[in-house]
């Protein structure tokens, strides 16, 4: 298997604070990892600096096997779902193809492709509505045929289910593992939520205090977690 | 009253214009003001926010003192003219424009930026999709800097000099008839003052709420 993103010896500081520091870790192409930890354990700030939003002090992030593409290149080649749907006050098709319409794809297409995207989140009924009238579950899934619509080499979910009630989050959960299986779409899927992960993850890291402490495939990690941290975080005890 | 269309043409091409360069200075500025990250951005914030509130016969005297026959630029022979007016009131408007602008964007959801970023977005793409986020409190700036130049009258009056037929405009000429005790011409230019800063701003609001449907 080949790594689509590669990350080595990699220092993120904050007002003078380091608050991420990764050996490595790698993510092979179609690979969902599930990055989990509690509140400040840097799983925000990974995700950030994957998306090449925030500046890493040391250290490389090899896409694809290099490390020299330009932060716009780089940025369109992946695509973003935030914890807050954060869609434009335009109609769920405009906010749909906005990315596409940042690469300059023609709008028939990008409808087009919009359109399709809706259809398979389940909201293209909603396609003329505005975006300010859709409700928490619905502006989640215009997000997510947001991001889908670019066919991103590689997508990154910060906690997008976090403000959604259980039944719409555990609805969403579901038809979000399918596309991603349909799709094989190389995902980050930044969690605190140990059952999402273990949903969703092919594999699993586990972060604490600025630093990954264990990765592997959820099971493994469950059954064996590799120190007394990893356990006491999972709810489990060391075996 | 012959006068009157002409004085109001003038009121508006003065008032129009300076409110469009403001909005090229403003916009820009604001943006900057309110997304950027530098020393000295909130001492600069509180400049513009002080200057939403200069009183502008304090800008005629500044601008009549630049451009006086003998002051620094007193060789441009632009005291007097409506030139001089324009250069006031975008003085004026200008700090309103940034000032209501910088809010704008302020009152955003400052992760939005990640989220255009993150969707591909250049940073000309990012911005032009922030200021369309913000076009109705943006139209509303736009709104405040042609109402405050059309109808501030100390400024107008100290560098156009109220000349008929060249500076005259519709609050000069209101002052003026006010003074020689002609009050019913003065409440005629005034009717008419208002009754066009009425439907300039309505213009303005209804594109502003066509955006909103």
């Amino acid at each position: 298997m080949t790594a689509l993103i590669e990350v080595r010896d990699l220092l993120v500081r904050r007002e003078k604070q380091t608050v991420l520091e990764i050996e490595h870790l790698a993510v092979q192409k179609g690979e969902v990892l599930a990055v989990v930890g509690p509140n400040g354990a840097g799983k925000s700030t990974l995700f950030l600096t994957l998306a090449r939003l925030l500046k890493h002090e040391r250290g490389t992030i090899h896409f694809n096997g290099t490390d020299s593409m330009s932060t716009l290149e780089y940025r369109r080649r992946i695509a973003l779902v935030l914890q807050e749907p954060l869609l434009l006050d335009a109609s769920v098709r405009e906010n749909a193809a906005i990315g596409l319409g940042f690469r300059g794809i023609p709008r028939v297409d990008s409808d087009r492709r919009a359109g399709h995207w809706l259809e398979r989140m389940g909201v293209a009924h909603l396609a003329d509505r505005s975006a300010r009238r859709l409700s928490g579950g619905e502006s989640q899934r215009v997000s997510l045929a947001r991001a889908f619509v670019l066919e991103p080499e590689l997508l990154l979910l910060d906690e997008p289910f976090t403000a959604l009630d259980s039944p719409t989050r555990a609805r969403l959960l579901e038809d979000l593992k399918a596309v991603l299986a349909e799709t094989s779409t190389t995902t980050i899927f930044i969690t605190h939520d140990l059952r999402e992960a273990e949903r969703l993850g092919t594999r699993m890291a586990v972060m604490l205090n600025g630093r990954v402490h264990q990765m592997g495939e959820p099971r493994e990690v469950f059954a064996h977690p590799a120190d007394a941290q990893v356990a006491e975080f999972l709810g489990t005890t060391l075996g | 009253m012959a006068d009157l269309f002409p004085i109001t043409l003038l009121s508006l091409q003065v008032s129009i214009l300076a409110t469009l360069i403001s909005l090229l200075i403003g916009l820009p500025l604001g943006t900057i003001l309110a997304l950027g990250k530098f020393p000295g951005r909130s001492f600069l914030l509180s400049i513009v926010n002080t200057g939403m509130a200069l009183p502008p016969v304090v800008v005629g005297l500044f601008v009549a003192m630049m451009l006086w026959r003998s002051g620094p630029l007193g060789d441009l022979r632009l005291i007097y003219t409506p030139a001089a007016i324009i250069i006031a009131q975008t003085i004026i408007s200008a700090p309103v424009v940034t000032g209501l602008t910088a809010a704008a964007l302020q009152q955003l959801n400052p992760r939005l930026r990640l989220q255009l970023y993150g969707l591909g977005a250049s940073r000309a793409q990012m911005v032009l999709s922030l200021w369309r986020e913000a076009r109705l409190p943006l139209l509303a700036a736009l709104m405040a800097g042609f109402g405050s130049v059309i109808s501030e009258v100390g400024a107008s009056m100290m560098v156009g000099g109220n000349i008929r037929g060249q500076t005259r405009v519709l609050t000069t000429a209101i002052v003026l008839e006010t003074s020689k005790g002609e009050f019913e011409r003065a409440i005629a230019l005034s009717a008419f003052l208002l009754t066009i800063t009425f439907l300039v701003n309505w213009a303005l609001t209804v594109i502003q709420q066509r955006g909103r449907s």
